[in-house]
C-alpha cells in the first residue's frame, strides 16, 4: 500500500539567461515524494539537481510548472506562506552546511524557532526551545558541543548540527541537496547512517540529492535525473536496504 | 529574535564597524563640547548684557533731555501696569575724559552717565561691578580710606591714602619748582643790575622749567566753572565730585616679558580727573569739571569698560544746567524699565512706543535686545554655522558606516541565504542590519556622548593641561574677561544630537539592509 504523497511536482521547466542566450536546466520534470521514504535523486553534477532542490524549497520560481506540498500549491503562493513553508514544514540541508558562523551550535539549531517566533512567543517558550534544541544536538549526538562554534567543528559535525537544525520546527519533509558531497566516505556513512535512522525511528520523509549512485541505490525510491528530465525511478521493491513499509 | 542575536554577535565580531562608528564618536562630542561652551558664552554673555542694561531702555536724544520725568513715569507705569517692577532715570551725555598722567594729558571719548545710585541697581547690574567690596554692596560717590580690589596689587594704595601721597608729592614738586624759579629770578636779577622783575624774567624762568611735554593741569585747556572749586578744594583732606570709571577707560591690559597679564592704571580711585561735557542750555556751552576718581567699574563687557563713566544724578543735572530754575523740576534723558519675570518685552517697548511715536518725541524705545541685537544674532549665527558643520562631519561618518555596512552585507551573503533558507522573511533580514546600524549608533554617539560630557565637565582643567604642554594660553585673559570657560549642558540639546547621530547611523544602513533584502536566496547560496 502506497504512503500519501508529501510532495509533487508537475512540469518544472528552468532556465537560466545569459546574454539573451535561454540556458535550460529543467525542461518538465514531474516528482513525487512519498511520506515515510527516502526518495533519491541522483544525477550527474550540472544535470540541476540543486536547480530543482530549490524550486521544492520554494527558494525560487520555475519558469513552468507547478508545486504541490501536500495538495496545496506552493511555488505561486504569497511571500510569507513560502517563508513559513521553508521554516515550518521543511528542513533543508546543504552540501556546504551553511551554519551561521557567528553562532554556537546550539544557537544555530536554534535558529529556526527564533525565525518563526516574535521575540514575545520566542520568550515565552524559550525553555522548551532550549530543550527541543538539545534533543536535537543529542539526538545527532552533538550534546556536548553546544557551545561550539561552527569553525571548531569538522565537517561532519557540522553537518549533523545542520541536520538537528533541519529538525528542529519538526517538519514533514527533509530536503538534502548531497549531504555528503564534501565529506570523507567514511564521515559521509555516518551521516546517511543517521539520516536511515531518523528515517527508522521517527519515520521521517527525506528527499535525498546525490550524483552517487551507491548512495542512490540505498533509498526506497530513486528518480535519475539527466539533462534537465527525469529519466527513470526504480521501484520500492527494488531498494530492499529502506524496505521497510512492505513488511 | 534572530537579529537581535545576530546584531549583538555582529557587534561583537566585527571591530571594523566600530571603527567607523568613531567618526561618529566624535563628531557626538565635538558637536556636544561646542554646544555647552558656545551656550555657556551666550548665556553668560547674556546675563551680562542684560544685566548692564535693563529690560526696556527710553533714550530722549534732546541734549536737554525729557522736562519732566515723573509725569513720564506716571504714563508709563498707566502703560505697564502690574508688568512694572523697577524704574529709573538718570542723565546720559557724551563727554571727554582728561587724566593727568605724569605731565601728560590723556583723552577718551566716554558717555558719561549721571545715576541715582539707589534706583539705578534695581533695573540693572552696577554695584556688583565696583572694585571696592563696600560699594559692590551699597554703591557710593565718596573717595574711601583703602580696600579697592584686595587682590590686585597694582591697586593697593588705592583710596585716600594714595591720594595724600600724590598731593604731598606733588606739593614737594611744586616747591621745588618755586624755589628754583625764584632762584633763577635772583641770579637775573644780580646779573642784570634790575631790581624789578620783567616779563622777560617771568619768560626766562619759564623756559628754565625745561621743554614741556604736552598741556597739563597747570595750564587748563578751556577755562570753565571748576576754577572758583580748585581754590575752595584742598586735596590732602577733600575730594571733587565723585566718579566712577568704566576700569579700561583708565587702564591698559597687555602681558609683560614673562607672559604674565598686567594692568597698567593711568587713573585709580584717589586721583583726580577732568570731565567736558556740552551743557543743557539753548546756546550750547562746554563744561569743564574736575572730578576725584572713587572707584572704577569692570563688568567684563569691553565694550561698557571702555566707555562708560558715572557720576551722581543731581551733581551731574546742576552741572548741565537740567533744573528748570522756576519750578525746580529736574530733567533727564534716559528711563530705564524693569519689568516682571517673563513679561514679553517686545510688546512693552510696542506700547510705550505707540504712546510716544517717533514722529512727535525724539525718544528711542528700546529692550535690551534690541540694544544688542547684533552681537546676540552674530553669537547664534555661529553656533548655528557651528552645529551644521559638526553635522556634516557626522553625516561624512554616515558614508563610513554606508560603506562599511555594504561591505559587511556582501560578507554575509551566504548567511543571508541561508537565513532566507530557514524561512526569514526579506524584511527580517534587512531589520538586522537596520538594527545593527541602530545599535551601532548607539554605541557610538553613547560613547560621543559620554566623552563629551567628561570633556565638558574637565574643560578648565583640560584647558590648564594644554597650558602647560604648549606654554600657550588657551583662554587669553587679555581678550576675554571670563577667567573660567563657561559651559552649560541643555538636556535637549543632547536628546537632539544622539537622536541626529543615531539617526544618521541608522540612515547610513537602510541602503545595505535594502540590498540584503532584496538578496536571491538561491543566488545569496551559491555566493562564494
Ligand atoms: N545562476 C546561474 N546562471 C546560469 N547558469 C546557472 C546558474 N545556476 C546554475 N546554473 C547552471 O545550471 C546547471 C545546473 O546546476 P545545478 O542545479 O547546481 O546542478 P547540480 O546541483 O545538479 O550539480 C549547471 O549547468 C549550472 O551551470
Ligand atoms: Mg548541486
Amino acid at each position: 500500500m502506497p504512503t500519501p504523497i508529501v510532495l509533487t511536482a508537475r512540469g518544472l521547466k528552468k532556465s537560466y539567461h545569459k546574454d539573451r542566450i535561454d540556458v535550460p536546466v529543467l525542461r518538465g520534470v514531474d516528482l513525487e515524494v512519498r511520506q515515510g521514504l527516502v526518495t533519491a535523486l541522483v544525477g550527474r553534477s550540472g544535470s540541476g539537481k540543486s536547480t530543482l532542490m530549490h524550486l521544492l524549497a520554494t527558494l525560487d520560481r520555475p519558469d513552468e510548472g507547478e508545486v504541490f506540498f501536500r495538495g496545496n500549491r506552493i511555488d505561486n503562493a504569497p511571500r510569507a506562506v513560502r517563508d513559513r513553508y521553508r521554516n515550518h514544514e521543511i528542513g533543508i540541508i546543504f552540501q556546504f552546511y551553511h551554519l551561521l558562523p557567528e553562532l554556537s551550535a546550539i544557537e544555530n539549531v536554534l535558529a529556526p524557532a527564533m525565525i518563526g517566533q516574535s521575540v514575545w512567543s520566542y520568550f515565552k517558550s524559550r525553555s522548551e526551545n532550549h530543550r527541543r534544541a538539545e534533543a536535537m544536538l543529542d539526538r545527532v549526538g552533538l550534546l556536548h558541543r553546544a557551545k561550539h562554534r561552527p569553525s571548531e567543528m569538522s565537517g561532519g559535525e557540522m553537518q549533523r548540527v545542520a541536520i538537528a537544525r533541519a529538525l528542529m520546527t519538526d517538519p514533514k519533509l527533509l530536503l538534502a541537496d548531497e549531504p555528503t558531497g564534501n565529506l570523507d566516505t567514511e564521515t559521509g556513512q555516518e551521516i546517511l547512517r543517521l539520516l536511515a535512522d531518523l528515517k527508522e525511528r521517527d519515520n521521517l520523509t527525506i528527499l535525498m540529492i546525490t550524483h552517487d549512485d551507491e548512495i542512490a541505490a540505498s533509498a526506497d525510491v530513486c528518480w535519475r535525473m539527466q539533462d534537465g528530465l527525469i529519466h527513470s525511478e526504480m521501484g520500492v521493491e527494488e531498494t530492499p536496504a529502506f524496505a521497510t513499509h512492505a513488511a | 529574535m534572530y537579529r537581535w542575536l545576530l546584531c549583538f554577535r555582529y557587534l561583537k565580531t566585527r571591530y571594523i564597524a566600530l571603527a567607523s562608528i568613531i567618526s561618529v564618536t566624535l563628531g557626538v562630542a565635538t558637536l556636544i563640547v561646542v554646544n555647552s561652551v558656545m551656550s555657556g558664552f551666550s548665556t553668560e554673555m547674556h546675563e551680562r548684557l542684560h544685566g548692564l542694561a535693563s529690560d526696556v531702555m527710553i533714550e530722549c536724544h534732546a541734549t536737554g533731555g525729557m522736562p519732566d520725568p515723573d509725569a513720564h513715569l506716571r504714563e508709563i507705569e498707566r502703560i505697564c501696569g502690574s508688568a512694572l517692577v523697577g524704574s529709573s532715570v538718570s542723565v546720559s551725555v557724551p563727554s571727554m575724559l582728561g587724566i593727568d598722567f605724569r605731565g601728560q594729558q590723556i583723552g577718551r571719548h566716554v558717555n558719561l552717565i549721571g545715576l541715582d545710585p539707589a534706583t539705578y541697581d534695581s533695573v540693572s547690574d552696577f554695584g556688583k561691578y565696583l572694585l571696592h567690596p563696600e560699594n559692590q554692596k551699597s554703591a557710593s560717590f565718596e573717595l574711601r580710606e583703602s580696600g579697592y580690589a584686595p587682590d590686585r596689587k597694582e591697586l593697593a594704595a588705592a583710596g585716600w591714602r594714595h591720594r595724600r601721597d600724590r598731593v604731598s608729592e606733588e606739593r614737594r614738586i611744586e616747591q621745588m619748582v618755586a624755589q628754583e624759579r625764584k632762584m633763577m629770578a635772583e641770579l637775573h636779577r644780580k646779573a642784570s643790575g634790575q631790581t624789578e622783575p620783567t616779563e622777560q624774567d617771568e619768560a626766562a624762568a619759564n623756559a628754565a622749567k625745561g621743554p614741556s611735554f604736552g598741556p597739563s593741569f597747570s595750564q587748563p585747556l578751556i577755562s570753565g566753572s571748576d576754577d572758583r572749586l580748585v581754590a575752595a578744594v584742598d586735596p590732602m583732606t577733600e575730594q571733587f565730585p565723585g566718579i566712577i570709571l568704566g576700569i579700561s577707560t583708565c587702564s591698559v591690559r597687555h602681558r609683560d616679558e614673562a607672559g604674565q597679564v598686567k594692568d597698567h592704571y593711568y587713573a585709580q580711585p584717589g586721583d583726580d580727573v577732568r570731565m567736558i561735557f556740552p551743557n543743557a542750555a539753548g546756546e550750547t556751552k562746554v563744561i569743564n569739571q574736575k572730578f576725584t576718581v572713587v572707584d572704577l567699574y569692570e563688568s567684563g563687557m569691553s565694550e561698557y569698560d571702555s566707555t562708560f563713566a558715572f557720576v551722581r544724578l543731581d551733581q551731574l543735572q546742576e552741572f548741565r544746567g537740567m533744573i528748570d530754575p522756576e519750578t525746580g523740576v529736574r530733567s533727564v534723558t534716559t528711563i530705564q524699565l524693569k519689568l516682571a519675570e517673563g513679561t514679553d518685552l517686545n510688546v512693552i517697548r510696542d506700547a510705550l512706543r505707540d504712546r510716544f511715536p517717533p514722529e512727535l518725541y525724539a525718544y528711542n524705545i528700546q529692550t535690551w535686545r534690541d540694544l544688542q541685537g547684533p552681537l546676540l544674532s552674530a553669537v547664534r549665527l555661529e553656533t548655528t554655522i557651528l552645529n551644521i558643520l559638526l553635522f556634516l562631519i557626522i553625516a561624512v561618518a554616515g558614508f563610513g558606516i554606508l560603506a562599511t555596512f555594504f561591505m559587511i552585507v556582501v560578507e554575509k551573503t551566504r548567511d543571508i541565504g541561508t537565513l532566507k533558507a530557514l524561512g526569514a522573511s526579506g524584511r527580517g533580514v534587512s531589520s538586522i542590519f537596520m538594527t545593527y546600524g541602530l545599535l551601532l549608533g548607539f554605541v557610538g554617539s553613547g560613547a560621543g556622548l559620554i566623552g563629551g560630557l567628561l570633556f565638558v565637565h574637565y574643560i578648565n582643567d583640560i584647558a590648564e593641561l594644554l597650558e602647560m604642554f604648549t606654554g600657550q594660553e588657551v583662554f587669553d585673559p587679555t581678550v576675554y574677561y571670563f577667567t573660567e570657560i563657561p559651559t552649560i549642558v541643555h538636556p535637549f540639546t543632547l536628546v537632539w544630537v544622539m537622536c541626529g547621530a543615531v539617526g544618521i547611523a541608522v540612515m547610513a544602513s537602510v541602503l545595505p539592509a535594502m540590498r540584503a533584502a532584496r538578496m536571491h536566496p538561491v543566488q545569496a547560496l551559491r555566493f562564494e
